[in-house]
């Protein structure tokens, strides 16, 4: 078995005394893990960091070994991620997040956003929301994704402003009335008509996601959030 | 099929030899012939020096060097208190590499570690509030944080930073370029990027 693929590296482990067990999200083959040999050399240590794009080449046996890769460098972000807290944190979630999908099972919609906003300088409103769409994308590839489609109650289409937190189903401002200390509000940035300010937009998207990811996905797995999460999230709203 | 070549004790030396860093069976078994054609001259010095330090080595409470008091030879050094100087580093063998150069005469404290989500490694799992304790006291007038330029290494040094916000302490850290016989076309872009920021004159 063997294949080529580009893939951002979201972990690594220590195997024996020289190699390494890259964890990489691919483009077409997922979240995929493969032994490095000879990975904890000089050579490979400014390659095999989280946050690099490397390309890879996988070869094993059988498609069901962990086999091994043959990685070569294709974008070393690392070493500028080290130089700032925030844009290491944000590396740091998007690994976290990524660590949670299934092995072998291609995200690439996934991968193109992680890898954008490694790419990109943004901050403040404009990063906030790529992390709340990155966590909402998520949990859709996932199948917990909101269904911010019509209201449960009406049908209506638009006007959704708030959400169900057992049913992840929207329903409109005015169905909504007799039910609003039990439900969550639907921001803009994932179709909701609520006129919040930037702060409380953001603030609203990230209850939202940290909310189904903490049902769904942290807690039946007793995981605990991503610690850089709630310090990233905090530095963001604050300098809003 | 057996594959013992002496007695049970000879074959225990070969497999506790064998899960030394370095060494494999085969290494391990060679190490063994050899320590036994030397019984005088090695094997009983090995076992008498390995008998003592098991008897008298600790890890020290202050810093976490390991040395055969605590505090540490390192920790009562009075010239070394004096420099106000204290350097952070990962592990013991960290430290020992800083002493080798001798660049600074200093105090550390070793952390353990690193931060690390994917090996469930969290800050009460490093000894960081030893460290915040040791800053606190007030004898410390810088931090340097000599940790690896690796993604854990620098997450673990932004921690520690946080840590010590609130002190009115200097907090400094390595510098990151081209390592002595590097070779520019061989280093990565990152490197070679922070290198040519933290450029000098010359």
């Amino acid at each position: 078995m063997e294949w080529r693929d580009e893939g951002l590296i979201i972990g690594t482990r220590k195997h024996g005394e020289n190699a390494v067990i890259v964890e990489a999200m691919t483009t077409r083959h997922g979240r995929h893990l493969g032994l490095v040999r000879g990975g904890r050399s000089r050579r490979f240590a400014a390659l095999l960091q989280p946050g690099n794009t490397v390309e890879l080449n996988w070869r094993a046996r059988l498609e069901d070994h962990l086999g091994a890769y043959t990685v070569e460098a294709k974008s070393l972000r690392a070493a500028e991620l080290m130089q700032s807290r925030d844009r290491l944190s944000l590396s740091q979630l998007i690994c976290e997040h990524l660590r949670v999908l299934p092995e072998r099972d291609p995200h690439p919609r996934l991968l193109a956003e992680a890898n954008a906003m490694h790419d990109n300088q943004a901050d403040g409103y404009s990063l906030g929301c790529a992390i709340a769409k990155f966590e909402m994308r998520l949990l859709d590839e996932l199948g917990f994704g909101i269904d911010a489609g019509s209201c449960a109650l009406t049908g209506e289409q638009s006007g959704l402003s708030y959400v169900s937190p057992k049913t992840g189903r929207a329903v409109t401002a005015e169905a909504a009335k007799p039910y609003l200390d039990k439900l969550m509000r639907l921001p803009h940035i994932f179709g909701g008509a609520l006129d919040l300010s930037e702060k409380d937009e953001l603030e609203a998207a990230f209850a939202l996601t940290e909310h189904f990811l903490n049902m769904h996905i942290w807690l039946p797995r007793q995981l605990s959030p991503p610690s850089a999460r709630e310090r990233l999230i905090k530095t963001i709203c604050n300098g809003l | 099929m057996n594959n013992q070549n002496g007695g049970p004790e000879i074959e225990q030396l070969v497999q506790l030899l064998a899960r030394l860093p370095g060494l494999g069976p085969r290494s391990a078994r060679r190490a063994v012939l050899h320590l036994i054609k030397k019984k005088d001259t090695l094997m009983v010095p090995l076992a008498t020096a390995l008998d003592r330090a098991v008897d008298t080595v600790v890890t020290c409470a202050q810093c976490g060097n390991v040395d055969t008091k605590s505090p540490c030879n390192i920790c009562s050094d009075t010239r070394r208190i004096e420099s106000g100087l204290l350097i952070v580093v990962e592990d013991v063998a960290d430290l020992w590499a800083l002493e080798r150069a001798g660049a600074n005469k200093s105090l550390y404290h070793v952390l353990g570690g690193t931060l690390s989500p994917l090996d469930g490694v969290g800050p009460e799992d490093l000894n960081i509030n030893t460290l915040v304790d040791r800053v606190e006291k007030g004898d410390v007038r810088e931090v340097v944080l000599a940790v690896n330029a690796t993604v854990d290494g620098q997450t673990t040094a932004h921690y520690v930073t946080d840590r010590l916000e609130s002190f009115e302490v200097k907090i400094t850290r390595l510098a990151h370029g081209v390592p002595v016989g590097g070779e520019l076309d061989y280093l990565d872009e990152g490197t070679l990027t922070q290198a040519l920021n933290a450029r000098t004159d010359f």
